[in-house]
């Protein structure tokens, strides 16, 4: 079986997260999760001139620490897939320059960490790849720039709006075994709730969450139950009661197995409105805190669902509402002799 | 109200309303406040170097502007806009850190396509509205009188 139900494939292959690799700035750093990441910088320009070249040096970290860790080559990787929130996804397709393997840029917003996961898992379990590099990025001052207004401009934010992160995830997926198996992969339909207040993200992307999250209950067959966490990417403050509240309409008890990404990076005091957001909210979570997690035993079976708002500042100033899509992936860890 | 009835309603119940009758009370303290500091710059240019009242005056709020300029660079003024909301906005400084801001934000493209071409992105609004509204408002005391 490949696609069960409408949206979710389920993998017939045993497919593996064979090493993950994260970088991260300061403001991240200082969080509750620091332990977690590979890489931690304490100055925002990450030793480069520009934001937009520290968001990269980031991406190129997260992949370099990756393959180092995992002992993985160059001549290893079958196939790159990238993304992040800049226009023409610059930093994916200016890394992918120093990457010898075939690319496929992917843009999904905040999805991006999940869409490339299961995208790459999907290849693998139909033979067009046998090693996937996958990488995300954000960074908090190219996205200001990119989405809202400069950096450094007086702007009173309400408590709604959320809080860039700044860093990096890249994982390498493969048919080698590893310490974590991805079983299967809901992909999401775009949902427009009909919000159109960008400092909101998390009422814009709550029911394409939730849409999501039902659809794989519905296309498995399972419960929230089966799973240990079902993870949110960035819903934040706002957007993760929303979904909890949308999933208990729908008949779907997640109170003490539902987290978000964006509530777990930083600490309620960072100054971080509604919480953390951005491509790479869900890729450093997941890859370098949620999988040690798993690593540890405290975790057995999650579901990580990347959300994404896909507005732009164009579509925004002509008074458009915001779509959003949000994409799932089943990780299970795998035990030793298993 | 169900959210998969009626989104756009339910939803309303789960966002945070800002403090609108706080906010506002923190601009006008805090607007005040900057006005009556440079109030105080003006005085001090007439009692310690004789300045003629307007000289004083527009001096004060180029030092105003100065200091709200030299705020924006060492990345403090968007705290305290995120403080006083409209008392920061709305005054001078407000219209020195809008110019300030975008010129740092694009010093990365150069001079020229960077910070000369981009500066006025955020601040320029101020200046359009205000002329023409500063031409509405001649042309109605040109009638009147």
């Amino acid at each position: 079986m490949k696609l069960a139900g409408k949206q979710t494939w389920v993998f017939e292959h045993d497919i593996y997260i064979q090493e993950t690799g994260t970088a991260v700035g300061p403001l991240e750093a200082e969080g509750p999760l620091r332990e977690s990441f590979d890489i931690a910088h304490d100055d925002l320009y990450c030793g480069e001139r520009t934001w937009e070249l520290a968001e990269r040096r980031l991406m190129q970290e997260a992949i370099d620490v990756c393959l180092q860790k995992g002992s993985i080559s160059f001549d290893d990787i079958d196939l790159f897939l990238a993304g992040d929130l800049l226009n023409q996804n610059v930093t994916a397709n200016y890394v992918a320059r120093t990457i010898p393997a075939p690319f496929l840029c992917m843009f999904g917003a905040c999805s991006t960490s999940m869409q490339t996961a299961a995208v790459g898992a999907a290849l693998i379990d139909g033979g067009f790849a046998r090693t996937v590099l996958a990488a995300t990025s954000s960074h908090n001052a190219t996205a200001e720039r990119q989405f809202r207004y400069p950096t450094e401009l007086g702007v009173q934010k309400p408590k709604t709006a959320t809080f860039t992160v700044t860093g990096a995830g890249a994982v390498v997926i493969g048919r080698k075994r590893g310490r974590w198996r991805i079983a299967a992969a809901t992909i999401g339909k775009v949902i427009d709730a009909g919000t159109a207040n960008p400092f909101d993200m998390g009422s814009a992307m709550a029911p394409a969450a939730a849409s999501t999250i039902e659809q794989h209950f519905i296309d498995l067959g399972v419960s929230p139950a089966d799973y240990d966490l079902i993870v949110t990417g960035d819903l934040s403050r706002v957007g993760s009661v929303i979904v909890r509240q949308m999933l208990a309409e729908s008949g779907y008890d997640v109170t003490d197995n539902y987290n978000d990404c964006g509530l777990m990076i930083y600490r309620p005091d960072q100054n971080v409105f509604a919480g953390g957001s951005g491509c790479a909210c869900c890729a450093v979570v997941t890859y370098g805190h949620l999988l040690k997690e798993m690593e540890r035993g405290a975790l057995q079976k999650i579901f990580v669902v990347a959300t994404g708002a896909l507005l732009s500042p164009t579509m925004m100033q002509q008074k458009q509402s915001i779509p959003a899509i949000a994409h799932g992936v089943v990780i299970e860890a795998v035990k030793e002799g298993q | 109200m169900s959210l998969k009835a009626n989104y756009l309603q339910a939803v309303k119940a789960f966002q945070p309303k800002p403090p609108y009758v706080f906010n506002s009370l923190k601009a006008f303290v805090v607007g005040g406040a900057l006005c009556a500091v440079a109030e105080l710059f003006a005085n001090s240019y007439i009692r310690f170097f004789s300045m003629p009242l307007l000289s004083a005056q527009q001096l004060a709020v180029m030092t105003m502007m100065f200091l709200a300029v030299v705020l924006t660079g060492v990345g403090k003024y968007d705290d305290f806009s995120q403080f006083a909301g409209a008392g920061a906005t709305m005054t001078l400084t407000g219209f020195a850190n809008a110019l300030a801001s975008a010129a740092l934000e694009h010093r990365s493209e150069g001079w020229t396509a960077g910070v000369a071409s981009q500066m006025f992105k955020a601040g320029g609004v101020a200046i359009v509205y205000g002329v023409v509204a500063a031409y509405l408002l001649g042309i109605l005391y040109y009638i009147t009188s």
